[in-house]
């Protein structure tokens, strides 16, 4: 019944949609990625460097989109990272991603530090407002959910359209797809696939870092250091859930994130007086390895996807 | 540009180039140590001095080193077989939880059974960690990747509902911490008023053990037939699924072990913050040492001299501490590219 009444509230939805906007954005940024053969495991750092990068740009004086645009170079520049070494030098996606997110997540902390050497809590700065749609905003339910959010999550939102056009109606988003199914064919039309793959994975992990940022930027005001807690592997998960198409995935993370605002609401309720909270806050995470158990039989994993390229080679 | 393998790489090559990693790993920490205010020569001597200056700090890097060459070498173990094991932080709390259950009074024997049947049972909680995650892989084809990193979280939300529930410390004074350990299930020091204990010892066993078993057994014949190539490995009649529960068993083990020494050897009781991301380091280590079992003792010394030194350093010198998280990261992307392109060469057109 709790669910139930949770259920009809506008502010759950509205919160759904919230903790969304984040995984929409890393989302995207990884199946962009996954779709031109690389898997990005530097993903949870990436987005680590972004909320850092974009909340010290606002903490330093800069505007709150200038914020948003460091937080994405800083984001592309880890990409390049990360590009280099695995597609023109086919280094191991796993290795060289994880040492991305090491790299990352700790050139954050030092930076923090360095620049903050004597603080206990982290400074506040003033984060982007929500903007209500004229109109559109009074729907019931609906309304306050959708088009009563920052400017960050309608962006997100956008993004899922422009990403699904890209993909499906241009002919980059053809070379992108093709590059991670047959990486052969294109190079048959005269086209690099180093080029393209490079291209995906550092606009990916631009996008991945503007997820980040939102958290620090939307979501929050501060920037903590364990804050994006795993947000990046229940991306990976979501692209898997989504099977690699952008629509589907972002549907995914509209639902995780419905998940992740009900158990919220239950640590409320008689329910959670009874249950630990550890078991709420571990539903997520369950959640996402649910979502990979059942799509593991169904999914149409890129044929390419984790196998260098390397030209004149077959 | 495009990358041709090189048939006899030179001597050269093969020492240079990883050489030349650890110069730009240097370099990079020069670099932070200037942005961060200091001198770049100084603030490497302190890191060198705060890790092997004295016998205090050459102790503290060996007892640092310790839950690492477990977490190493179950990194090492794993990725040999190309099973991506990043979930050693989980497998390490199975085996700090283990230890803590059997070594607080609920076993009445003897130290000289205590303690091996204490770390007997948490390797065997480590591998059962593990186990959940391979059987998704080889039963279902769950990518590995995803499942062991999300464990790590689920597993620290288990620990936190322990120690602030069933396994919470009566005299905590409210902390979230489990009871101290008996006497007997403490792991004794090596030499009585050092303060090294017998974990270390373990650990350099343990590396021995793993060397054996895949340079001398069947066993380690077929992790790495299966490593090299799982189609080819299936062809020759391996069982691979069945080779990759077995790695998973001994790489969960070895982890879990990593906590049972910290536990029973250092802390003495159970806290949130036990391991300070050891399962992710291992990955260092592991990488560093070309995923060979004695090789991961050195680089886990190495790696624990360079946390333990940067320590001592930040108090001396205000260097964030964090300059060693980078050097670490840094070493490992480094040194993964000199490794390949000391096989392969780069023409460009």
């Amino acid at each position: 019944m709790e669910i139930l009444d949770i259920l009809l509230t506008a502010s759950f939805w509205a919160a759904a949609v919230r903790i969304a906007s984040p995984l929409i954005f890393a989302t995207l940024g990884e199946l962009i990625c996954e779709r031109a053969g690389v898997l990005n495991l530097g993903i949870e750092g990436i987005m680590v460097i972004g909320a850092f990068a974009g909340w010290m740009t606002v903490y330093l004086g800069g505007g709150l989109w200038t914020g948003v645009l460091v937080a994405m170079l800083a984001g592309m520049l880890f990409g390049l990272l990360h590009a280099t070494l695995t597609v023109p030098f086919g280094l191991s996606q796993h290795v060289v991603g994880l040492g991305v997110t090491l790299l990352a997540t700790v050139t954050a902390s030092f930076a923090y530090r360095l620049s903050l050497p004597e603080v206990t809590s982290p400074p506040k700065i003033e984060p982007f407002q929500p903007f209500a749609i004229p109109g559109l905003s009074q729907v019931p339910l609906i309304g306050p959910a959708f088009f009563a959010q920052t400017p960050l999550t309608y962006l997100a939102f956008a993004l899922i359209a422009l990403v699904s056009i890209v993909l499906y109606r241009t002919p980059l988003g053809l070379a992108l797809r093709a590059a991670g199914e047959n990486p052969a064919s294109v190079e048959a039309q005269g086209l690099s696939v180093t080029a393209i793959r490079m291209g995906a994975v550092i606009v990916g992990s631009g996008l991945m870092a503007i997820g980040g940022a939102f958290l620090t930027m939307s979501a929050f005001s501060s920037f903590f250091f364990e804050m994006v807690n795993g947000r990046g592997w229940i991306c990976i998960a979501l692209v898997v859930f989504g099977a690699w198409k952008p629509g589907k995935a972002a549907l995914g993370a509209l639902l995780f994130a419905a998940f992740d605002a009900l158990q919220v609401r239950l640590q409320q309720t008689p329910m959670g007086a009874v249950v630990p909270y550890q078991v709420f806050l571990m539903v997520p995470y369950i959640l996402s390895i649910l979502a990979l158990v059942l799509m593991s039989r169904r999914a149409e994993v890129p044929a390419a996807l984790m196998i260098p390229f390397n030209k004149g080679e077959r | 540009m495009r990358l041709e393998p090189i048939a006899n790489p030179s001597a050269l090559r093969s020492i240079g180039l990883p050489a030349g990693a650890l110069a730009l790993t240097v370099l990079v920490a020069s670099l932070l140590a200037l942005i961060a205010g200091a001198n770049p020569f100084a603030t490497l001597g302190l890191i060198l001095k705060g890790a092997a200056g004295s016998k205090f700090a050459l102790l503290e890097t060996l007892n640092r080193a310790t839950p690492l060459i477990f977490t190493g070498l179950a990194v090492a173990v794993a990725f040999r077989a190309k099973l991506w094991n990043i979930g050693a932080e989980a497998q390490l709390y199975a085996g700090a939880i283990v230890t803590v259950l059997l070594g607080t009074g609920a076993l009445p024997l003897p130290s000289a059974l205590l303690i091996p049947g204490i770390a007997l049972a948490a390797m065997l909680a480590g591998a059962l960690v593990l186990l959940g995650p391979v059987l998704l892989k080889t039963r279902l084809g769950v990518d590995e990747v995803v499942t062991t990193l999300l464990f790590n979280f689920i597993m620290l939300l288990f620990v936190s509902w322990l120690l602030e529930g069933p396994m919470k410390d009566p005299m905590g004074m409210g902390w979230p911490k489990s009871p101290a350990l008996e006497k007997a299930a403490r792991l004794p020091r090596i030499v009585e008023g050092l303060r090294l204990h017998w974990g270390f010892a373990l650990a350099t066993l343990s590396a021995l053990a793993v060397w054996v078993i895949q340079t001398r057994t069947t066993l380690g014949y077929e992790i790495r037939a299966v490593g090299l190539n799982a189609e080819a490995a299936r062809f020759a009649g391996i069982p691979v699924g069945r080779v990759m529960v077995k790695t998973a068993l001994l790489s969960g083990g070895l982890a879990a072990l990593a906590g049972f020494s910290e536990v029973a050897g250092l802390k003495g009781n159970l806290t949130l913050d036990l391991s300070p991301g050891f399962g992710y380091t291992g990955i260092i280590v592991a990488m560093l040492a070309l995923l060979n079992p004695l090789g991961v003792v050195v680089s886990a010394i190495f790696v624990a001299g360079v946390f333990v030194g940067a320590d001592s350093m930040s108090r001396a010198a205000g260097v964030p501490t964090y300059i060693a998280d980078i050097l670490m990261a840094t070493a490992l992307l480094t040194m993964v590219l000199a490794l390949k392109l000391t096989r392969l060469k780069v023409r460009w057109r």
